[in-house]
């Protein structure tokens, strides 16, 4: 065979290639370009237009909804939603990491049966989970009884409808979301590095602060990602268990679209609540990147010094 | 020796945690009395005004439509989308893998308020087909996500000796690649399934006032609805998923699977 048509042959491939490419590449591209990607550009441009009196969306421009995002009653709300995410993210990490541990170093048949039992309550519907929580926490509900008889919570000192029950609910929906992500990494952990630290001389505490921890960094990171992010952007949970001095982001949004019909003013603070979960997110990305060139989890000498 | 108990005893408390809450409202259900307060006794009257309550199976019909439609659209893109990613690496391959991951970490709240303006923007009706167009936008990438861990674990070479043994591309792919992918597209297309069956949040953003589904009857029972037979639906919702759950992971195979498709989310 000559070179001729032996490089046509190799173009007519590469054109059936790609071919093939944008055929099995264009149907979710366009999907999540149209539902996704497109609505989220309109989110951020509606934050910019006036409201109508009916709840619609004015003609023309406006900075006003953005000027409007300083008054003390939104940092307030931002800096509460803030706050209960970060507790709600710091609980759960420390939960994780002992079960993440445990899960690592049991059996294999144990395993398989505590992950299961590990996964089912992310499988249950969530509105179940939140509305069992709420009778728990209601005025003769068992949780608080208990925290009652415990001397935890004063005989008429309610919990439902508290900062409380927001942070306990969310600590309960995202735990499994912790757990996972630090299990698989500890399930990667190489344990003798834990005995080689205690035989040099390390105390266990230490050698689980300065072998274990760094070790399963990536899963950590992991986790707190995936409660802080969908923590922050709560709605049912502050709804259904919070109260009126207890509101979220995500409520305040809601709010203004039922209640309130400002849609440019539930806009504006979608636009900001998706700011900073990219942020985070990048950060995250930049921190694995990083992480990944840096090449192990353990640090160079972070062992012996 | 107290110290490595500690981890062993946080796992008891979690699980207990999850459980505890659960059980109790199974429990309650059975309680034949009207605000859930002391045990009166046996009853399952609850479950029988269930079953008389017209709404709740119109609820079921319109989830179950939307679950199954928007299921089997997600496996079709998904599970597309996954060979896209696994096979090409180029410009359009980098923008598309940022789109289809970003649905998996942007919160529900954003996802639905987004859907709503873009829908309010094109004066659509709000309906079943905004419902259906939601779950699949959310739940395509879970799909893709499951279908590109087999990928990743298939092995190719079986492709290769297809090929060498005279079998087209196609063919090759009709009789090796999709077999073997399909526990993953099917595991893709269960997740869809829960997904789109439990969604309450985009659900509730673009639903307008006459499609609901049983997530909005529940959320609207929470607020105003009987607690009782409230506990009695959730009893029966948890014990399908109980089974869902037993009859998913037998199969999804292994057990890190799971813990793998998170690591990859984040």
């Amino acid at each position: 065979m000559s070179a001729r048509p032996e490089r046509a042959q190799g173009s007519a491939r590469n054109e059936r290639r790609r071919l093939n490419e944008i055929f099995l590449t264009l149907p979710s591209l366009v999907w999540l370009g149209v539902f996704f990607f497109v609505p989220t550009l309109i989110v951020f441009a509606i934050a910019f237009r006036p409201a109508d009196p009916y709840g619609g969306i004015g003609d023309g421009w406006t900075l006003e909804t953005i000027r409007r995002m300083v008054s003390p009653n939104y940092p307030a709300i931002i800096w509460r939603t803030f706050l209960l995410s970060v507790a709600a993210t710091f609980i759960c990490l420390t939960l994780a990491v002992p079960v993440g541990y445990c899960l690592a170093r049991v059996g294999r048949r144990w395993r398989q049966w505590i992950l299961l039992l590990v996964v089912i309550p992310f499988w249950t519907n969530f509105l179940v989970r939140v509305f069992a929580w709420k009778s728990l926490l209601a005025t003769n509900g068992s949780f608080r009884l208990a925290l009652v008889w415990l001397g935890v919570l004063g005989e008429d000192q309610p919990i439902l409808f508290t900062p409380v029950a927001i942070l306990l609910v969310l600590v309960y929906t995202y735990l499994p979301f912790a757990i996972l992500p630090v299990y698989a990494s500890a399930e990667k952990f190489d344990f003798s590095l834990l005995e080689a630290a205690r035989d040099l001389g390390a105390s266990s505490g230490k050698a689980f602060f300065r072998v274990f921890l760094p070790g399963i960094s990536r899963g950590l990171a992991t986790a707190a990602i995936m409660v802080l992010v969908p923590s922050l952007g709560s709605y049912v949970i502050p709804d259904l268990v919070g109260g009126a001095s207890s509101e979220m982001l995500g409520n305040k949004i809601a709010q203004y679209v039922y209640t309130e019909r400002n849609l440019p003013r539930a806009s504006a603070l979608s636009a900001i609540l998706t700011v900073v979960v990219v942020a985070l997110l990048i950060l995250f990305l930049w921190w694995s990147l990083r992480r990944d060139r840096s090449g192990s989890g353990v640090k160079k000498g972070g062992l012996f010094t | 020796m107290k110290r490595s108990l500690f981890p062993f005893l946080t796992l008891c408390f979690c699980l207990l945690f999850f459980y505890l809450p659960l059980a109790v409202m199974m429990v309650g259900s059975f309680n034949n009395s009207r605000f859930g307060g002391p045990w009166r006794g046996v009853t399952l009257r609850y479950y029988t005004s269930l079953f008389r309550d017209r709404e709740i199976w119109v609820c079921l019909e319109n989830t179950l439509i939307i679950a199954v439609a928007s299921t089997i659209v997600c496996m079709a893109l998904g599970a597309a989308a996954a060979f896209a990613l696994h096979y090409f690496r180029s410009k359009l391959q980098f923008i598309h893998q940022a789109l289809v991951y970003a649905p998996l970490v942007i919160p529900e709240i954003l996802m639905g308020m987004s859907l709503l303006l873009f829908f309010v923007a094109l004066e659509a009706d709000l309906g079943m087909w905004t419902i259906f167009a939601g779950h699949v936008t959310f739940s395509m990438s879970y799909v893709a996500l499951t279908v590109l861990g087999r990928l990743q674990d298939f092995d190719f070479t079986l492709i290769d000796a297809a090929r060498d043994l005279g079998a087209g591309t196609w063919t090759a792919v009709w009789k090796i690649l999709i077999p073997l992918i399909a526990p993953g597209i099917l595991a893709g297309g269960l997740l869809a399934f829960t997904l789109s069956l439990d969604d309450f949040v985009v659900t509730f953003f673009v639903s307008g006032t006459d499609s609901k589904t049983l997530p909005i009857y529940i959320y609207s029972s929470i607020k105003h609805g009987s607690p009782t037979k409230l506990n009695a639906l959730s009893t029966i919702l948890l014990i399908v998923t109980f089974l869902g759950a037993f009859i998913s992971r037998l199969l999804a195979g292994r057990a890190g699977r799971t813990g793998r498709i998170v690591n990859k989310a984040g």
